[in-house]
């Protein structure tokens, strides 16, 4: 009964998503909103801002430094668990 | 724990490819700029040759080259870095990780002063994981257990 019900419930969440995939914008439509807004910017102008030559670094180290600093602190935060977590004083 | 390795075969190839792991990581650090690379990648081949390093010769000598205190200071300096140039923007007028703001106490205009602290918090990056790599990774194999020094040089006479 209880595996009936998971098939039962993930059929209709299945239903669900590949409803909801019909909205999605075409692959590689140069016109979806992901592509018209900032991103045509970033690779205009991104060498003669920053002076990088990879637009990659020059997004994710300059434009979107905020999400590299915290990438960072994440980074960070799971090395600092460990050692809370797993580290004992030898007696 | 890992025991010292007997096999000269891993020992040649491992002693000869270490420092070429640690120039390879580095390059990959500054080569960021042109292509594919940076601070996350070129910290984890750093942290890689420490890896193998224990691999090689037993924990012991790891600890010996990059000692705990040396990592747990690294691990803190590499987002001090990364916060400290976003400090330095926000002190020198501009927002919070607003590079072209330090040209004024950099000698370059606005747009190289961005690729120049572009290099510096990658720098930062590149301490922070491969530090922390190190750490993870020494913490996992022992358990947590290999504060002592001196407990250490004990185990490794032990074995050998």
């Amino acid at each position: 009964m209880n595996k009936l019900m998971g098939i039962l419930i993930a059929t209709i969440a299945l239903i669900a998503l590949l409803h909801g995939v019909e909205d999605l914008p075409k692959w590689a439509d140069p016109n979806q909103p992901a592509s018209v807004h900032v991103s045509p910017r970033y690779i205009e102008r991104a060498v003669e801002e920053t002076g990088v030559s990879n637009v990659v670094t020059a997004v994710l180290a300059d434009y979107r430094g905020y999400d590299t600093l915290f990438e960072t602190a994440v980074i960070f935060t799971a090395g600092v668990a460990v050692l809370m977590l797993l580290r004992r004083p030898i007696p | 724990m890992i025991r010292e390795q007997e096999d000269i075969i891993i020992q040649t190839i491992c002693r000869f490819f270490i420092p070429f792991m640690q120039v390879y990581g580095l390059y990959v650090l500054v080569h960021g700029h042109g292509s594919p690379g940076g601070g996350f990648q070129g910290g984890c081949i750093f942290a890689a040759s420490f890896i193998l390093m224990a691999i090689l010769y037993d924990l012991s000598e790891v600890k010996r080259r990059f000692s705990e205190k040396l990592n747990v200071v690294f691990f803190s300096l590499g987002v001090f870095i990364f916060v400290g140039v976003g400090w330095l923007c926000l002190l020198l007028g501009g927002n919070f990780l607003d590079y072209g703001k330090l040209s004024k106490i950099l000698p370059a205009d606005p747009v190289m002063a961005r690729y120049y602290s572009i290099a510096v918090i990658e720098i930062g990056i590149q301490i922070t994981v491969m530090a922390i790599m190190v750490s993870i990774f020494v913490d996992l194999l022992t358990g947590g257990e290999h504060e002592g020094a001196a407990e250490e040089e004990d185990a490794g006479s032990n074995s050998k």
